[in-house]
């Protein structure tokens, strides 16, 4: 077919961020993917919850104490978190690499806590459907918070390399962010049914 | 790349290289490697579709085979044919093929290829993604099929319902094998959801705003975020049932505190809009391609695009729809009807607008045309025995029967298949440069349409007189040998006709006519480009500037200028309106989206067997992950 | 056109000579002359939806519009168009809700549940049925298999349970499906309204050997009923000539008697059908072979050919003993 040029594009920017950028909306719809996991592993245990004539079964209710403290490590991790968006959208390289050191111990961390956490579910997950459900959801969580760690570790590793100081890199770091905002939100409902719902 | 480099544009080439330099240098930024090497490591939506499309129709045909040997065990009453344990695998592996491996896949194939193009992009979004989803769906259909060759092929039922699926009734790894075979599906599924996405709502051609989207491209939007809403439901419903068989977990064991329900809600959370992300597709393509054959463009647009928008929401109301003989609470079960005959509101209103369009145009009876009508005939009957079917209280007699064994063949093969037939007839110019032949194309749409006629109304009435589904053997003195013997007999025409179909599919791809750049003279933006499209789609990026841009820009297309030439790059444009805002690069060639594949699919095999396989195997996954996306300092890394 | 009658009329004419002992288009119960009335409710009205769809399919294939035509006048067209399809999605919606009305009270005229219902509880196994008739006295509780018995005219209750895995009721005659479900109950409830045998099969995949798991259902008088019940409730009955006898032997002492429970005998095992009344069964092995001698020593002496993965051995007899232990089995009236 013929062409009749009508517009020119090459004044256009070569990278966007935030919703003129790919990364961002292959994040959200990842998010989209995995809220909706999160929400049926929440509605298992609510059914489960529903049909069971005692609950828990057949276990003292969890102890909630290293959960609330990887909720009070997720949600102090969202300040720096917060701040190496910040540079990154600054495009400071230095502060960056500062920020995803952080943000790597602050990943780490909680997933230390975490080893604690699963003992003190009280349950072992092939005593009953409760255990069961119980270690399903804290696993989901913590698969979660994993694959989000490694994700900060590489981008650690390739903002100290000489491909770190890249607009796509910053961009990188930004939707990194973004990410782990979703890892600590829905920790919150998580923990609130955890640890709650035993208690009702 | 200095930034002169990288910029270097089409304007300044023709004057200063000659004709045909824009072509040549983006045949050399966009192609892909010759041999091996270069074929796995590809990124070019048009191979991978091409490869999933190819590949998903090789699943159909074994999932025929299937059919057949079916049928030819049911031709006559206790049957010795097929052993019973045998049945019992052939039956579920055809329901798993044809969900999992055919229809499903084949319809994300044909996003793969036909979005980019008729959206007006260079390549699909994240394509190292779609390689990824390529291999992973391959190394699920074999893992399956070579299961079935080893006689360990799932035999419990595509739906595999807990407990005779579970860990003391399924004893083996059959059950185990068609749970990974969901979680290779799922992730691939996933995978091409996210891509169709981003490629709709960001890539599309500047002045492609909203509502000049082609249907199509709004079913596979649809479509994708169906994937991506109930996919996950069945991803936990199998993950948590090989907990339950492999590490001993109690989540659908009554006496545990679990619930056998439990599974089914979850599978049919997922299962039922399955049924409309197969159909949403087929009748996008349907709603794309008449125009072209009635001359006219569509009629009620805003209502198809309504309805499709409507049928996606309503699918995941109905799930219950599966669950009527269940024993439901009785005041559920008015809602339960009424949600589930709604979906028939948003249906009936394509029916009517497709009628329209055809009544105020003026049809022209090529193949393509010849399968939509097949599909009228056909789709609407189906739909009215599911207007039947979901009716709780009729669905007490109607379920579980060869009733409904009919009924959803008549909407599958009727709705989604025939339609995608007509869509191969209509796009494969396209595809291969070549057209398929007129006159074949109607001894297929003549044979498929009598024989699956033939074959599958009958079973309507055998269902009502009580023959179950899933059974290999049934007593003669019921009375249900005659017509299962004609419905056998009928079934030899329908196989034929999908042979027809493959023998013209490879011979026209070698020797059919060449197509030319646009043989039905269509309206949408595929066909301005050349058949088969170059590697990068369109040497300028289209302009559109109304719903029907090629009928209505004749004289010549309006196209956009300034992409690099030496780059990938494509066009990000604003979501609603389709406006310019960003030259983004795509990917280069990858071998990564290969091996990351591979070893997704050794972790998923291995765990049919060893929990430990998670943890070990994650490592080369992880792995390759790196490798893929680690930076390489090409010129699409620049920024 | 021609094609258009054979696929209306040849069905119409195939359904309206449809009758059989497991057919949903021959009720004998109200539960399923409910349901075969809103059967063709639903298939005439979608049917003449189908018909009307496809006849104005035909005719904007068959309309010849002018080649040419004014602006204006396809405007015209274009609404009216407009219209037809906004009133066809009205009339859709009509349809719909009508369907939906009455399909509610089909419900509502299936599921009375009457305090004076015969309640029989019903159990799946793999590949088979337990049947067990409550009583408020524990002398007239009794269990049987694969054979159900009811009495004309009275409510029956039926109680349904699964023992491994998901069954599901149906006999259609009587009335629509319901599953049994491991972990939970259903109740299925009708009045059989006509005398006969109607055969019941299963209607959910339940593994190997679904395709062999039928039960018979006997609508009887209820004095014949009543006869019947005196008949299960007692004892089995003694064996006669002394080959019986040696059957009995067997029974008790083989393998047969850790599954099979045989009322005043040795034999009180759990696993396999009641047999106290095998003999007076109008089949075994759930269906499959009618209760003959011959095909008793067929069963007996290789139930994995006859029933390929049943929960059945076999056991190793000799000639002689298969033939007593058939002898006396089928003498269990």
């Amino acid at each position: 077919m013929r062409h009749r040029v009508v517009a020119d594009l090459s004044a256009l920017p070569l990278h966007g961020s935030g919703s003129s950028s790919q990364t961002w909306w292959g994040t959200l719809a990842f998010m989209l993917i995995e809220g909706m996991g999160f929400a049926l592993a929440i509605g298992v245990y609510l059914y489960l919850y529903s049909l069971a004539p005692h609950w828990p079964i057949g276990a003292p209710p969890p102890d909630p104490v290293p959960g609330g403290v990887i909720a009070l490590l997720l949600l102090a991790s969202t300040v720096p978190n917060l701040l190496v968006a910040r540079w990154a959208k600054r495009q400071d390289l230095r502060r960056v690499r500062i920020g995803l050191v952080i943000m790597s111990v602050a990943g780490v961390l909680p997933l230390i806590v975490r080893i604690w956490e699963f003992p003190a579910l009280n349950v072992s997950w092939d005593s009953n459907a409760y255990g069961s459900v119980v270690w399903l959801v804290l696993g989901l969580h913590t698969l979660h918070m994993l694959t989000d760690v490694m994700d900060t570790l590489v981008l650690m590793a390739v903002m100290f390399s000489r491909h770190g100081d890249n607009r796509r890199r910053y961009g990188d770091v930004e939707d990194n962010s973004l990410y782990w905002y979703f890892v600590v939100l829905t920790w919150l409902p998580i923990y609130a049914l955890l640890y709650g719902v035993p208690r009702l | 790349m200095t930034p002169a480099e990288r910029d270097l544009r089409d304007a300044a080439l023709e004057a200063t290289e000659g004709a045909g330099a824009l072509e040549r240098r983006l045949e050399r930024t966009w192609r892909t490697r010759e041999g091996f090497w270069g074929a796995l490591s590809t990124v070019d939506h048009k191979i991978i579709g091409r490869r999933y499309i190819v590949t998903a129709f090789a699943f159909l045909a074994l999932g025929g085979v299937l059919a057949m040997l079916m049928r030819l065990q049911l031709a006559r009453p206790e049957s010795r044919f097929l052993s019973a344990d045998l049945y019992n695998q052939i039956f579920t592996i055809h329901g798993a093929n044809m969900m999992f491996l055919f229809a499903v896949p084949v319809a994300e194939a044909m996003a793969v290829y036909l979005v980019p193009l008729l959206v007006g992009t260079r390549n699909i979004a994240f394509p190292r993604l779609g390689a990824f989803s390529y291999w992973v769906y391959l190394f699920g259909g074999i893992m399956l099929w070579v299961a079935f060759i080893l006689q360990t092929g799932p035999d419990v039922g595509w739906f595999a319902y807990v407990p005779l699926s579970g860990p003391q009734y399924a004893s083996g790894k059959r059950a185990d094998v068609w749970a990974q075979m969901i979680t290779f599906t799922e992730i691939s599924a996933l995978a091409v959801a996210v891509e169709i996405v981003v490629t709709v709502l960001k890539q599309r051609a500047p002045g492609m705003s909203l509502d000049r989207i082609p249907i199509v491209v709004w079913a596979m939007l649809v479509m994708a975020f169906m994937i991506i809403l109930a996919m996950p439901a069945v991803v936990t419903g199998s993950s948590v049932l090989i907990m339950d068989r492999l590490v001993g977990t109690h989540f659908f064991n009554p006496a545990e505190g679990g619930d056998v329900l439990l599974w089914q809600h979850l599978f049919w959370f997922f299962g039922h809009p399955e049924v409309y992300i197969i159909f949403l597709p087929s009748v996008g393509m349907l709603s794309t391609m008449l125009p072209s054959f009635v001359r006219r463009p569509i009629f009620g647009y805003l209502a198809l695009v309504m309805s499709i928008m409507a049928i996606g929401v309503l699918a995941f109301g109905l799930w219950v729809h599966h669950m009527f003989t269940t024993g439901l609470p009785r005041l559920g079960e008015s809602f339960f009807t009424a949600s589930s005959m709604a979906i028939a509101v948003p249906a009936g209103t394509q029916i009517f607008c497709w009628i329209a369009t055809i009544w105020l145009g003026r049809p022209v009876f090529r193949v393509p045309f010849l399968f939509i009508l097949a599909f009228f005939f056909t789709f609407v009957l189906g739909g009215m025995t599911g207007v039947m079917v979901a009716s709780v209280p009729l669905d007490t007699q109607l379920h579980d029967t060869y009733f409904v064994v009919a009924h959803f063949h008549y909407v599958l093969v009727g709705g989604a298949v025939f339609p995608l037939l007509g869509a191969i007839y209509y796009w494969f110019p396209k595809i291969t440069g070549r057209m398929m032949s007129e006159r074949i194309g109607r001894w297929v749409v003549g044979l498929l349409f009598l024989g699956f006629n033939f074959t599958f109304f009958p079973m309507h009435i055998l269902g009502l007189q009580g023959m179950p589904r899933r059974i290999y053997a049934y007593p003669p003195e019921l009375g249900w040998g005659g017509m299962n013997l004609f419905v056998s007999l009928c079934s030899i025409a329908l196989a034929a006709g999908f042979l027809l179909f493959f023998v013209d599919a490879v011979r026209s791809a070698r020797k059919g006519p060449p197509a030319g750049d646009n043989p039905w003279d269509a309206s949408t933006l595929e066909w301005a480009t050349t058949s088969p499209p170059p590697p990068y789609n369109f040497a300028r990026i289209p302009v559109v500037t109304s719903a029907a841009p090629l009928w209505d820009e004749r004289a010549a297309l309006p196209v956009a200028s300034g992409l690099s030439v030496n780059r990938r790059e494509l066009l990000i444009t604003t979501m609603g309106t389709a406006t310019p805002e960003v030259r983004e690069t795509s990917p280069q060639n990858s071998i990564w989206p290969f091996w990351a594949a591979l070893a997704t699919s050794v972790m998923l095999v291995w765990s049919i067997f060893s929990p430990w396989a998670l943890v070990w195997a994650s490592i080369p996954v992880a792995i390759t992950l790196i490798g893929w996306f680690w930076p390489r300092g090409t010129p699409e890394d620049d920024a | 056109m021609s094609a258009f009658l054979l696929r209306c009329v040849l069905p119409l004419l195939l359904l309206a000579g449809c009758s059989g002992w497991q057919s949903a288009l021959d009720p004998r119960a109200d539960a399923a002359q409910e349901l075969h009335g809103l059967f063709w409710l639903f298939t005439i009205t979608c049917g003449i939806v189908w018909a009307v769809v496809m006849l104005v399919l035909a005719g904007a294939l068959l309309r010849r519009p002018a080649a040419a035509r004014p602006e204006e006048e396809r405007g015209r067209a274009e609404r009216r168009s407009g219209r037809v399809v906004g009133g066809a999605v009205a009339a859709t919606v009509l349809v719909i809700a009508g369907l939906t009305l009455a399909s509610f009270f089909a419900t509502r005229g299936i599921s009375a549940d009457h305090p004076e219902a015969l309640v029989v509880r019903l159990r799946g196994f793999q590949w088979w049925w337990e049947v067990t008739y409550d009583d408020p006295s524990p002398n007239w509780v009794f269990i049987t298999a694969n054979e159900l018995h009811l009495p004309l005219g009275r409510p029956v209750r039926l109680e349904l349970a699964a023992a491994d895995v998901i069954h599901s009721f149906w006999v259609p005659n009587l009335a629509g499906k319901q599953d049994m479900i491991p972990g939970r109950d259903n109740v299925l409830a009708f009045t059989p309204t006509q005398a006969g045998t109607y055969r019941a099969q299963c209607a959910e995949f339940c593994g190997l050997q679904h395709a062999h798991m039928a039960l018979q259902v006997v609508v009887e008088t209820p004095e014949e009923f009543g006869r019947w019940r005196a008949t299960q409730v007692a004892a089995a009955a003694a064996p006669e000539s002394a080959e019986e006898v040696a059957g009995r032997a067997v029974l008790e002492g083989k393998a047969c008697a850790a599954c099979h429970t045989v009322r005043g005998t040795a034999a009180a095992g759990t696993l396999g059908p009641d047999l106290t009344h095998v003999g007076g069964r109008r089949n075994i092995a759930a269906g499959m072979l009618p209760t003959t001698r011959g095909a008793m020593a067929a069963w007996i002496a290789d139930p994995q050919t006859i029933k390929p993965g049943n929960n059945m051995p076999m056991v190793p007899l000799s000639a002689d003993e298969l033939q007593a232990v058939s002898a006396y089995l089928v003498r269990l009236r």
